[in-house]
């Protein structure tokens, strides 16, 4: 029965006027198993991903579902033919404004033959069958809006599984979610694959990956660079065909501040927080780690002059150091690569030029009036630096890949020299590539000032940084040399042990 | 805007750059539709000075040509002063009642206070700087969304030009509330702003007006394209929160761009007031539509699909080609509303449409 393929694609070709994106792609996907998608940025997994889900149309090859021809001119089409597609951006998903009864059945409120009256009662009762046969323990009047993001992305799981899909396509599910809330996913998509669906699961996380997978197909370059199948499934050997070359293990040879730099002194962040102190020095590269919502960018965005804290007291250069604003902190030399850079990042209307230069206009003007030959010269420079591929420095920002796009938000803020130089999960949506050039960037340009990462995959951080610093329920719980490389330990004040601060 | 049409720099080569194959790919395939974008506008424009040309006679002068820019001289500074609003990601739906408190303000002062043209141009100017920054307070401070704030301030202001004279129009010799005659006039140097003409090349050719029109254009073309301040105005407009992350200060920059909005209304408040010599409670009611259509018709030129000053004068003025066009074609007046919202349709149409499909 593992034989009978669902889902079978073949030779599946896409181009984006002179850029083709997909060059013959098949696959197959089988009853009760996991296929798990991996590629790099700008492989092809959103296009093939956009193909199969009747986005976008192929240009050639064929799509079989159950022996019959599938070639659907719509999302609405792929879901009605047993396709259903859980797109990575989980607010795509669901409607905040309603409650999750009525999410859950959103789909069955369009179409012909539905009526026109809206049945509060026959959309409850519907929606909890739906939610018991999914294993939904979810308020069904709580407000979608309101529910956390892990909550809202099963409601558009449960949504799509209503349709009682032969094929369940879910678009790097975790990449917004924190460890308890992906194994909460999990436990759904195992439950899902006992029920014989096929899953395509497409994610960059290993964890992830050793976690579901039956098989592994690695996407490179608009091709099929390898699948594995054959237990045990060979992990560094599908990472090694998405890359198409090797990598190897990264030692971090650990250094030690040479001067300190800034200072928390019982530092409070939110109220009823418990109060903590940390120093950083010159020419180290430190993380906080810690879970998704345990106050990981407050930290960030309290140093950057965003928030005020609670309480205690922060120094930079043995001053006192109390930014009122992003501005102050910038002038201090005080840089922040923000988290979701589409959000705080990225201004989509400006070249990449204009992107560096936004926060050191100043700098590259006289008199007020803009100085365009320094600011693009400036550009090229750490374009070529941080290895952004583009075709220069005009392009707009929204053609790049996101690793790329990454590039240039990191960029900005390295174009100057700074004091503490922080960064906000700047690994998220990013490929593997793009994060060892900006990983090896930052411990290289690290010398003069003090850095401090903020990340909630600790392989990251393992492969980054010198020293590691725990958060858990908006306070640091202790801190590790790289070196120790006592992950245990660590593990358990990720998961909130709350030992003393080590 | 900035030089995107230049070719790269021959002094590339002082730095180095990473891949860039595909340049030399991409510079020659300038595609029918991106030169139907970037020029279409200004290419109908030009059609229909040519058109309106051989189908008239006389269109094809100097004194036509001025008489376009005059007609919309007042219409185009409200318009580049939304400009600026729009910039910021904001609109400013009181730029045409500022425009005519400013008036009211100006013959007011004048006429019944006896002050003179000096005293009339600095209270206008106040009034003007002093509603846009109540707007951007509001605005910023007060979180109503700019729509509704603005169009709050248009409904007071209009009631409220009419309040010191009980709702009668400002004149020379007008009859006071109390039944008393105002003693004071128009001074001379107020009303050459609307009347003076200065030689170019022909004598007693360009309006005051119309040079005032210029100086403001070019000014906030330069600051907005090519000062730090446009810059980060832009950068708000576009995600203020990136601008915030950026260190700007994003309520500051949005609080100044109605300040000139405000402020560039109350000129054209002044002028208007200097052109009719007196305070004239009916008009200015167009003056607010047609400077929106201006800005919003100006997205359309050379492809920006963003406000713009350079799209603004040019929407402004393509609106007053073809108003004077139609007239002197004896189109009927009461055609110009209809003409004007065409136009306005088109242009959105083609930005959004054109330049939607071309992005990604």
């Amino acid at each position: 029965m593992a034989d009978d393929a669902v889902f079978r694609i073949a030779g599946l070709g896409k181009a984006f006027g002179p850029n083709e994106v997909l060059k013959g792609v098949s696959l197959e996907l089988r009853a009760g198993e996991v296929t798990v998608l991996m590629g790099a940025n700008g492989a092809g997994k959103s296009t093939l991903v956009k193909v199969v889900s009747g986005v976008h149309r192929a240009d050639g090859g064929s799509m079989i579902l159950d022996g019959r021809p599938f070639g659907p001119a719509s999302p609405a089409e792929a879901m009605r033919a047993g396709v259903v597609t859980v797109h990575q951006n989980i607010d795509d998903g669901v409607v905040g404004a309603l409650d999750v009864a009525t999410n859950l059945v959103l789909d069955q409120l369009n179409g012909a033959g539905r009526g026109i009256f809206f049945n509060p009662r026959g959309v409850r009762s519907r929606a909890k069958e739906i939610a018991g046969r999914m294993g939904l323990a979810l308020d069904l009047s709580a407000e979608v809006a309101e529910l956390p993001l892990a909550d809202r992305q099963m409601v558009a799981i449960a949504r799509a599984m209503a349709h009682e899909p032969r094929v369940l396509i879910l678009d790097e599910p975790t990449s917004s979610l924190s460890s308890n809330e992906a194994e909460r996913l999990f436990a759904l998509v195992d439950h899902l694959r006992s029920r014989g669906v096929a899953i395509l699961y497409i994610s960059h996380r290993m964890s992830d990956i050793r976690r579901l997978a039956d098989r592994i197909v690695s996407l490179r370059d608009g091709r099929i660079a390898g699948l594995f199948e054959d237990r045990p499934l060979d992990y560094e050997g599908a990472v090694n065909a998405m890359l198409g070359r090797k990598l190897g293990a990264r030692n971090i040879d650990s250094r030690v501040p040479t001067r300190p730099v800034f200072a928390a002194e019982d530092l409070r962040i939110l109220p009823g927080a418990r109060p903590f102190s940390f120093g950083l020095g010159t020419g180290e590269v430190v993380a906080v780690v810690g879970l998704v919502g345990v106050g990981k960018t407050r930290l960030a965005e309290t140093i950057f002059g965003i928030h005020a804290p609670v309480g205690g007291s922060m120094r930079l250069g043995g001053s006192a150091y109390a930014p009122a604003s992003p501005a102050e902190a910038v002038r201090e030399g005080v840089f922040l690569v923000a988290k979701d850079r589409a959000k705080t990042g990225i201004v989509p209307d400006f070249k990449i030029y204009e992107n560096m230069s936004l926060p050191f206009l100043p700098r590259h003007s006289q008199f007020g009036v803009m100085r365009r030959r320094t600011e693009r010269a400036a550009a090229r420079r750490q374009i070529a630096d941080l290895k952004v591929v583009c075709r220069s420095e005009r392009d707009d920002p929204a053609t790049l890949s996101g690793g790329n796009q990454q590039k240039v938000a990191v960029a900005r803020w390295l174009s100057q020299p700074s004091r503490l130089l922080m960064l906000d999960e700047p690994f998220q949506g990013v490929d593997i590539s793009a994060r060892h050039d900006i990983a090896a960037k930052l411990r290289e340009s690290a010398a003069d000032r003090a850095t401090l990462l903020f990340l909630t995959e600790l392989d990251e951080a393992l492969e980054t940084v010198d020293r590691m610093l725990v958060m858990s329920e908006h306070t640091i719980v202790g801190e590790y040399l790289n070196r120790e490389g006592d992950i245990e330990r660590l593990l358990a004040d990720v998961a909130g042990g709350g030992r003393g601060a080590a | 805007m900035e030089g995107r049409d230049v070719p790269m720099d021959s002094k590339l080569t002082e730095d180095r750059v990473v891949e860039m194959p595909e340049i030399a790919a991409e510079r020659p395939s300038l595609h029918l539709r991106t030169i139907l974008i970037r020029y279409g506008f200004l290419a109908l424009l030009a059609g229909l000075v040519v058109f309106f040309s051989l189908a008239t006679r006389g269109f094809a002068s100097p004194q036509a040509a001025v008489f376009i820019l005059q007609s919309v001289s007042i219409t185009g500074i409200l318009a580049l002063g939304v400009t600026a609003t729009l910039v910021v990601g904001g609109f400013d739906l009181s730029i045409g009642s500022i425009a005519t408190s400013s008036m009211m303000a100006a013959a007011y002062v004048m006429v019944v206070l006896e002050q003179n043209a000096l005293v009339a141009v600095l209270v206008c100017l106040a009034i003007g700087a002093l509603v846009g920054l109540i707007n951007g307070l509001i605005i910023c401070y007060m979180r109503v969304p700019d729509l509704l704030a603005t169009l709050g301030m248009m409904f007071l202001l209009i009631g409220l030009q009419r309040i010191p004279t009980e709702g009668r129009s400002i004149a020379a010799g007008m009859t006071m509330p109390d039944g008393s005659t105002a003693e004071g006039v128009f001074s001379p140097a107020f009303l050459a702003l609307g009347r003076h003409r200065f030689d170019f090349f022909i004598p007693n050719l360009v309006p005051a007006s119309v040079v005032v029109l210029v100086v403001l254009a070019v000014l906030i073309w330069f600051f907005l394209e090519y000062t730090r301040f446009g810059r980060m105005m832009y950068a708000v407009g576009s995600n203020a929160r990136a601008a915030e992350f950026a260190g700007a200060p994003v309520n500051a920059y949005k609080i100044w761009a109605y300040v000139i909005s405000g402020v560039f209304a109350s000129i054209g408040g002044i002028l208007l007031a200097a052109r009719l010599g007196r305070g004239d409670i009916a008009s200015g009611n167009n003056l607010l539509l047609d400077a929106v259509a201006a800005a919003l018709i100006g997205f359309a030129v050379l492809g920006a699909a963003k406000p713009n000053a350079l799209g603004t004068a040019v929407g402004a003025l393509f609106v007053g080609v073809v108003l004077q066009g139609l007239t002197m074609m004896n189109v009927p007046y009461y055609t110009q509303d209809f003409v004007k919202g065409a136009v306005l349709v088109v242009a959105l149409v083609f930005t959004f449409a054109l330049l939607g499909r071309n992005g990604r």
